[in-house]
C-alpha cells in the first residue's frame, strides 16, 4: 500500500472557489487517510517498457499494466490497443502511459497521477471521475467526454461528442474541435475551453465553473450567460492552450466566456423550513 | 442495449457476410439473445428471393407433429407460389424451419405476400431482388454459421445483435426488420420508441401491417410508407427523426442505399468509418477493427444526424 506524497492543493486539486452553498465543504489536504490509495505504486520514468495490446483482452491489458507498475516501471506504451473499451482505468499513481492507437468506451476513467497521450481517438466517457493528471487525445472523441471529470487536464485535439464535461466538477477540458450538444450540462466547477463550434445547450443548468469558446455557440442552454472576458482568463487560456501546444483560430479576443447565471432554484439561499415561511 | 452494424461497398461487392458477421461478434456482449442479417446480393433485378420461416425453434422442440406441419407448409407456399404464376428456379432449406426460394414473378408482389402469409405459421422474413434477411436466437456466428452466410458476395449489409427489452426473445422479435411488404428495405434499430402505440395506430389505419409488438418495426413500416409517398429515402429519415419519439440510432437500407439517422438527444451511439470505396457504422469501433485491425480515423455523428450513402 502506498501513499500519495503531495497534497491535493500541490497538485491542483483545489484551484477553485466555490460559489453554491451546498458546496462549500472542502476535506483537508492535511489529513493523510484522505490520500492513501491501495493500490498506487512507486514508479521511475526512466524505467520503460512496451507491450503489443492486438491480441490481449481487456483484463490482460489492465492487469499488465499494474505488473509493470509495480515493477516500478514509469513509462509504459501500449500497441494497437484496438479501440478496446475500458483500458488504463483506476491508475492512482504518476505514469507516463502512451496509447498507439484508439480506445474504446470508458477509457482512463477514475485515475488520479498518470499523464496519457492517447495517439488515435476515443469512444465515450473518457476519463469519467478523472481525479488528477493530464490525457491528450490527438484524434476526435466520443459522447460524455469527460463525465463529472474533477481535476487534471483533459485534452482532445479533434471533434468530441455531445455531453461534454457533464457534471464537470473540476479540472480542465481544452476540445480542439467542435463539440455536441448539451455540452458542460449540469458543469459544477473546472474549466473548459473549446476552439471550435458548440452544438445546442451550451451550459444547460450548470451550478459553476467558466466554458470559453473561440467558434460559434448555436444556442445557449438554461441559465447559462456570457461573461465578461477578463485579463487574467486571457492569460490563463493563453499559457493553458501553449502547454498544449494548441493554437487559437482567431486570436485570444474572440473568445466568448460562458457562466452561470444562477438564477435557477438551487442559488435560493432559504433553507427548506425558511421557504415555508416565506411562500 | 442492443449492438448495430452497417456496412457498403461503393461500386463493388465483397463478402459481406463475412464481414457483418465479424462485426456482429464484436457487438455480442451488447446482445446475446438473437442476431440477424440483412445482406444485399448482386443477383441483379430480374429474379426475387424470398426468405421465409415455417416455425419457430422453440416449436421444433415442444410442438405436437411439428416436422410434419413443417413439410405441409412449406408444400403450401410452393403451390401457392404457382398459383399466383412464380416461376421458381430454386427452393433451398436454410434450417429445419427456414427456406429461400428464388422465383420469378411479375405480378403484385403485395398480394404475393398476403397470400403466403396467410398460411398459418408461415412468417416471410424478407422478399425482394437484392435483399436476403437472416435472423434466429442466439450469437451472430451461431446465426452465420447455421445459414453458411461465411461466403455471402455483396455490396451492402445492415446486422443486428439483439438484448431483449420491449418484446420476447425469439424469430419475430429479432431484427432487421422487413417492411412488409415492400421489397428490399430492412431496418436495424438501438433504442426505444416512446410514441410507438400511437405512431401505429396512425400507420395502421392507413392500411400498413405489424407483424410484431417490437417498437424497431415501426422504423422500417414508416419508412417504408414515406417511400411509397415517394419521399427520397433521406427526406424519409430526416422526418423521422421529428417524428419518432425516444432514444434511436438506427439503421435502414434499401436495394441500393444505406442510411443512419440518429435522434435529437445523441443519446445511443455510433462510431463511423469512412473511405472513398468503403464505409463502416457500428454502435462500438470495436466492431470496425474487427475488419479494419490497422489504425483508421472515426468519427461521432451528431445529434439528429442524417447519412445517406449509395452504392
Amino acid at each position: 500500500m502506498a501513499q500519495l506524497k503531495q497534497p491535493s492543493d500541490k497538485m491542483g486539486m483545489h484551484t477553485e472557489q466555490l460559489a453554491g452553498r451546498t458546496q462549500q465543504i472542502f476535506f483537508s489536504s492535511s489529513e493523510e487517510e484522505n490520500f492513501t490509495y491501495p493500490t498506487s505504486y512507486e514508479v521511475d520514468f526512466d524505467q520503460q517498457a512496451e507491450f503489443d495490446a492486438a491480441n490481449m483482452d481487456i483484463s490482460a491489458i489492465n492487469i499488465k499494466l499494474r505488473d509493470l507498475m509495480q515493477k516500478g516501471y514509469g513509462t509504459i506504451t501500449v500497441k494497437n490497443p484496438g479501440a478496446k473499451h475500458s483500458l488504463g482505468v483506476g491508475i492512482l499513481n504518476r505514469l507516463n502511459l502512451i496509447f498507439e492507437g484508439s480506445l474504446g468506451y470508458f477509457g482512463c476513467g477514475l485515475i488520479d497521477g498518470p499523464n496519457v497521450h492517447i495517439k488515435g481517438r476515443v469512444g465515450w466517457s473518457c476519463a469519467e471521475n478523472m481525479m488528477s493528471g493530464t490525457i491528450v487525445v490527438e484524434k476526435n472523441a466520443g459522447s460524455t467526454f469527460g463525465a463529472a471529470l474533477r481535476g487534471g487536464d483533459l485534452v482532445c485535439k479533434g471533434d468530441v461528442g455531445s455531453r461534454t464535461g457533464i457534471n464537470q466538477k473540476g479540472g480542465t477540458i481544452i476540445v480542439g474541435g467542435d463539440v455536441g450538444m448539451n455540452t458542460g450540462f449540469m458543469m459544477q466547477r473546472g474549466r473548459m475551453i473549446l476552439l471550435g463550434n458548440a452544438g445546442p445547450n451550451l451550459g444547460d443548468s450548470m451550478y459553476d465553473g467558466l466554458i470559453f469558446i473561440a467558434g460559434e455557440i448555436h444556442s445557449l442552454g438554461i441559465d447559462a450567460i456570457e461573461g465578461e472576458l477578463t485579463d487574467i482568463d486571457k492569460q490563463w487560456l493563453t499559457h493553458k492552450l501553449s502547454i498544449y501546444g494548441m493554437k487559437m483560430p482567431h486570436g485570444i479576443d474572440s473568445f466568448t466566456k460562458v457562466v452561470s447565471g444562477k438564477q435557477l432554484w438551487n442559488y435560493d439561499n432559504l433553507e427548506p423550513a425558511e421557504k415555508k415561511l416565506v411562500l | 442495449m442492443c449492438g448495430i452494424a452497417g456496412v457498403i461497398h461503393k461500386g463493388s461487392s465483397a463478402n459481406i457476410g463475412q464481414q457483418m458477421t465479424s462485426m456482429l461478434h464484436a457487438l455480442n456482449h451488447r446482445g446475446p439473445d438473437s442476431a440477424g442479417f440483412a445482406l444485399y446480393g448482386s443477383t441483379g433485378q430480374s429474379k426475387h428471393i424470398i426468405r421465409f420461416k415455417v416455425a419457430e425453434r422453440e416449436e421444433l422442440e415442444t410442438g405436437f407433429d411439428i416436422h410434419r406441419k413443417i413439410e405441409e407448409r412449406k408444400a403450401g407456399v410452393e403451390l401457392r407460389l404457382q398459383e399466383l404464376g412464380a416461376d421458381v428456379e430454386s427452393m433451398e432449406k436454410a434450417t429445419e424451419y427456414a427456406y429461400r426460394c428464388v422465383f420469378d414473378h411479375y405480378g403484385d408482389m403485395r398480394k404475393l405476400a398476403d397470400y403466403i402469409e396467410d398460411i398459418k405459421g408461415v412468417e416471410i422474413l424478407s422478399l425482394g431482388s437484392s435483399l436476403e434477411l437472416i435472423k434466429d436466437l442466439g450469437s451472430a456466428q451461431e446465426v452465420a454459421s447455421e445459414y453458411s452466410l461465411g461466403s455471402f458476395q455483396g455490396t451492402h449489409a445492415i446486422g443486428h445483435t439483439r438484448m431483449a427489452t420491449e418484446s420476447d426473445v425469439d424469430i419475430r422479435s429479432a431484427h432487421p426488420y422487413w417492411a412488409y411488404p415492400y421489397n428490399d428495405i430492412a431496418v436495424v434499430h438501438n433504442g426505444q420508441l416512446t410514441n410507438y402505440w400511437s405512431s401505429r395506430r396512425a400507420l395502421e389505419h392507413k392500411g400498413h401491417r405489424f407483424k410484431s409488438d417490437c417498437d424497431s418495426e415501426l422504423i422500417a413500416v414508416y419508412i417504408a410508407a414515406k417511400l411509397e409517398q415517394g419521399i427520397s429515402l433521406k427526406d424519409a429519415m430526416h422526418g423521422s427523426v421529428g417524428e419518432l419519439d425516444g432514444v434511436f440510432t438506427y439503421l435502414v437500407a434499401t436495394h441500393d442505399s444505406l442510411g443512419m439517422a440518429k435522434d435529437t438527444m445523441a443519446a445511443k451511439p455510433v462510431v463511423l468509418y469512412e473511405s472513398d470505396d468503403f464505409i463502416a457504422m457500428a454502435s462500438e469501433e470495436v466492431a470496425i477493427r474487427s475488419i479494419f485491425p490497422h489504425e483508421i480515423d472515426t468519427t461521432d455523428p451528431i445529434e439528429g444526424e442524417v447519412r445517406v450513402w449509395h452504392n
